[in-house]
């Protein structure tokens, strides 16, 4: 039986380009096109090899046909474990493009921008209020950069004090981006090891913390989904020894409204508004990754700030003490504008509704699962929970076969392999924006799996079967790699 | 608690019946694992809920409380660039299946989003004449920082050279970026036409430096002469790195890349990209095949499944912080995906000639432009050096006055230079694109003329 459509794949841009052909015109010019300004010819290129040229309509079936070869959040459950795939609500979309944001340039006078920086200076007040901090920067381009303000800000103070220190702590359960910021901020990075709960081993990091440490970064909820009970101790052995506790905020989707990282005793911490805050992820960006302080860090925050001056708010750009500019302008913020749609949405209520659901719905899927799968740490689970493939290791099926068999299911697969502490993690995060029958569709593709593995493992291991393409070779594809299009390149 | 919420979809008696099927009595046994003292007593002090109509109508006033002129009389640079977007792109970027989607960690069923990257990939290489560039960066500022590293990986002199005359907010940027990694920052002046002085790049250069960093064309407008300065560069055994941030000049400028520039990096925002009070933007950054297993964020290579038809993965990713952890190129994982793609649908939808023309017409009026304000008498034009489509205009008085009083006409001017250089108080930046007609441009020359 047939089981593809014969149009043959969409080829690349290149390859359907037709010379002569263009897909947008410019007005007549309307000023002489020479004159005195008129640029030498030593400066001036007279073709763009290998460019594009196609049609309108070319353009449009390019990309509809390319985005039908993508799984999408809009399609169904998209449970990447820690990436919070929730729904990206319409209205969003719109408010997002209103011409009073969408085209307003980053240098267009303070006194003609007053809606963008209210918005902002809006977005900052309720983030503080929602995590329990003194202050916010929304510099940040992403996660990671909010990671880099914030631990730059923890070396600024600790370099005011007369000693940057040396160290920073990082739990083995940890995101990769942690090490590498605190890389990029000049320190040294150390693991700490997790305990049997899967959370900080506190009695190994009271035996580290000394003089040289300057703050441990800890994920709360951390990358099990498990919240770390003893935070409160952890933030005392640090500040006992003058060190600082920075919170990894990705999985703050677990606790809105339900506990603040404030109240926690942590200093300084980013979050994801394209987690938590629902703007889109964009098959890869972009992200914002505003970063939260303590009145002791304020004054390390990134230049500029939001202030008020009377009924005008201003860009403070003179703060001696901040540790710099980290991007251009004012942050990403279109997607502040996402941001503070989707909290005005839901209101006080709305917001600690929708963590409920999220824990609830991860809570749902764990207790339908763990009969049958095998679950590694068996602590109380807030938004996500991680099984592995342990039960299936006489059956050779593994953790990447079992990803790959749930997209003939219909799904995307969770996060695997992380973390790094579960040997063939599958790392399960549903959201609050799934519907029950999603859920339990997703239980039942899990179930199936589960006894195909054991019928017939060739099966699940030679998955997918349905999807636009299968299994490729990535090895060969990072031996020999092929990072662009060149004139002459033959599709076989 | 509220009602049933419009984004969550289970309903009250679903909600109870998962409650107990996962084993719990009541919705706050859920958080017990949270220690008591550490729950919120009382609501969240922020603002809703809003009904979608409520919402619509908060924002759209907010949104007027910004008071822009006219798009067409506005003449607004400096790292950000007005370009009429074709409605194809905004189209095209609403496909759900594009913006709703995660970083395409698994290629079976993200073909869409890595052909798109692969094809981003290839057009900014054809733009920069470089072999090689990634998936996208944050924004401009930042990717010039990431160059440096870059560089320095391959030339471990642990000293950059930059131009002063590249964007103060990239400078102010590197600077955080380098503090504390034992790379050095230089800066070198420029000749009297307003481009970067090879003579004074190249006595930097005799104490040892891996990169040198200039802006092309520069802040201040000026076309660089980018192969007297990659010779000076090349010959101390160190990498040019030409910092752009105005894309659609390389649709008249000559390939950095065919000049001699080792990598090529910054700001995309102006293939099509809205403004957006500054972001989200595009970093790029392109570089020679030596870079390879150096570059910063992610790779989208060519493969083959096990049927034997091309696809596409993320590849080189030992490269990256989710493996190599603190050893990592760099620290960035989530990038600028949808910006990447919007600046593919533009650049596909203009094409070669598009984008050809689009650059002849751009570089036109600011020529008209100029030409027009030189023959206002009392202007000075401190930089005579060639330029794309911006240049700084010297008026008899404060430049941010002048912003201010045509405002009031209904025009903004252009970009005070005083907001980074206190010194240069009647300094305005002006930059001119196809979104300006003659008619503006004529007002905005008799308007400043009349000052």
């Amino acid at each position: 039986m047939e089981t593809r459509n014969k149009r043959p794949p969409e080829g690349l841009l290149f390859e359907v380009s037709r010379p002569g052909r263009r897909g947008a015109d410019l007005p007549p010019l309307d000023v002489p096109a020479d004159g005195k300004h008129h640029l030498d010819r030593r400066f001036r290129r007279d073709d763009i090899e290998g460019f594009p040229e196609l049609s309108e309509v070319d353009v449009v079936r390019h990309y509809t046909r390319l985005s039908r070869l993508n799984y999408a959040i809009d399609l169904g459950l998209y449970p990447l474990g820690s990436c919070t795939m929730k729904y990206n609500p319409k209205i969003n979309e719109k408010v997002a493009r209103l011409p009073g944001f969408a085209d307003l340039h980053p240098q267009t006078p303070e006194e003609l921008a007053q809606g963008a920086l209210r918005l902002m200076h809006s977005l900052e007040r309720a983030l503080a209020a929602i995590c329990g901090m003194d202050r916010f920067t929304l510099q940040p381009a992403a996660g990671a950069q909010g990671e880099q303000v914030g631990i730059l800000m923890v070396r600024a103070y600790h370099q005011d004090k007369g000693n940057p220190r040396q160290v920073v702590l990082i739990p083995d359960s940890a995101h990769g981006t942690n090490p590498a910021s605190a890389h990029l901020a000049g320190y040294k990075v150390e693991q700490i090891p997790s305990n049997a709960r899967g959370c900080v081993d506190v009695e190994a990091l009271r035996k580290r913390v000394a003089e040289d440490v300057a703050v441990l970064m800890l994920t709360n909820p951390n990358t099990l989904g498990v919240f770390e009970g003893e935070i409160e101790t952890v933030a005392r052995v640090l500040h006992d020894r003058g060190a600082l506790l920075y919170m990894d905020g990705a999985n703050l989707n677990a606790f809105v409204g339900q506990a603040r990282p404030g109240d926690m005793g942590v200093d300084v911490h980013h979050l994801n508004l394209h987690k938590t805050f629902s703007t889109p992820h964009g098959g890869g960006g972009p992200g914002a990754g505003p970063v939260g302080v303590k009145k002791i860090l304020e004054p390390y925050l990134p230049a500029p700030v939001i202030e008020r001056d009377g009924d005008t708010l201003r860009l403070r750009h003179d703060r001696p003490k901040s540790v710099g500019r980290i991007r251009s302008f004012h942050g990403n913020f279109g997607m502040f504008v996402r941001a503070w749609a989707f909290i005005l949405a839901h209101g006080p209520d709305g917001l600690k509704r929708m963590s409920e659901t999220a824990v609830l719905n991860a809570n749902y899927l764990r207790a339908r699962l763990q009969k049958t799968w095998h679950l590694p740490y068996d602590e109380p689970s807030l938004h996500e929970v991680v099984f592995s493939d342990k039960n299936l290791e006489a059956t050779g099926v593994r953790t990447l076969d079992v990803a790959k068999r749930l997209m003939d299911y219909g799904f995307h697969p969770p996060t695997i392999y992380f973390p790094l502490i579960v040997k063939g993690a599958l790392m399960i995060e549903p959201t609050e924006t799934e519907s029950r029958e999603e859920l339990d569709l997703f239980v039942d593709a899990l179930m199936a799996i589960d006894a195909e593995a054991r019928q017939d493992p060739d099966l699940v291991k030679n998955a997918p079967h349905t999807t636009p393409i299968r299994r490729l070779d990535e090895t060969t594809a990072a031996r020999q790699p092929v990072l662009r299009w060149t004139p002459g390149q033959k599709e076989k | 608690m509220p009602g049933v919420h419009r984004y969550l979809p289970l309903s009250e008696a679903e909600r109870a019946a998962m409650l107990k099927a996962a084993g719990f009595s009541r919705p706050e046994d859920l958080f017990a694992s949270i220690p008591e003292k550490l729950r919120l007593q009382g609501a969240l002090d922020v603002p809703g809920p809003l009904a979608e109509q409520d919402l619509l109508a908060d924002l759209q006033g907010r949104a007027a409380e910004n008071r822009v002129p006219d798009p067409r009389a506005q003449f607004l640079g400096g790292g950000a660039y007005r370009h009429y977007q074709p409605s194809i792109v905004d189209h095209l970027l609403q496909r759900t299946e594009f913006y709703s989607s995660y970083t395409p960690y698994q290629p079976e069923i993200s073909q869409g989003t890595l052909q798109a990257v692969f094809e981003f990939q290839t057009l900014i290489c054809q733009l920069t004449g470089l072999d090689l560039s990634n998936a996208s960066m944050y924004e401009g500022a930042s990717s010039v920082a990431e160059a440096i590293l870059m560089a320095d990986r391959l030339t471990p002199k642990k000293k950059t050279l930059l131009s002063d005359r590249l964007h103060p907010e990239y400078a102010r940027t590197v600077r955080t970026y380098l503090a504390h990694i034992g790379i050095e920052v230089q800066t070198f002046g420029h000749r009297a036409d307003g481009t970067a002085d090879p003579q004074q790049a190249a006595q930097a250069l005799a104490s040892g430096a891996s990169s040198v960093v200039v802006q092309h064309p520069n802040f201040f407008g000026c076309v660089e002469e980018v192969e007297t300065l990659a010779a000076v560069t090349k010959q101390a055994g160190a990498q040019l790195i030409v910092a752009m941030n105005e894309p659609i000049s390389l649709g008249l400028l000559k390939a950095p890349g065919a000049q001699g520039a080792d990598i090529v990096v910054g700001e995309a925002q102006g293939l099509g990209v809205p403004l957006s009070f500054g972001g989200p933007y595009l970093g790029f950054l392109a570089a020679r095949a030596a870079f390879m297993r150096h570059m910063p964020g992610r790779l989208v290579g060519e493969a083959k499944d096990v049927d034997g038809r091309r696809g596409y993965v993320l590849t080189l990713s030992t490269r990256e912080q989710h493996i190599r952890r603190e050893k990592a190129t760099s620290n960035i994982c989530t990038n600028e995906g949808l910006c990447a793609l919007t600046a593919s649908i533009y650049m596909a939808t203009l094409g070669k000639t598009g984008m050809m023309d689009l650059a002849r017409h751009n570089h036109a009026k600011a020529a008209y432009a100029r030409t027009r304000l030189e023959a206002a008498p009392g202007l000075q034009f401190p930089d005579p050096a060639p330029f794309f489509n911006e240049f700084v205009v010297r008026l008899k008085g404060s430049a941010a006055d002048a912003v201010r009083r045509l405002a009031e006409k209904g025009i903004l001017a252009g970009l005070p230079l005083a907001r980074y250089f206190p010194d240069r108080d009647r300094d305005l930046l002006v930059c001119v694109t196809e979104m300006n007609p003659k008619a503006e441009i004529d007002r905005l020359a008799d308007e400043i003329g009349r000052l």
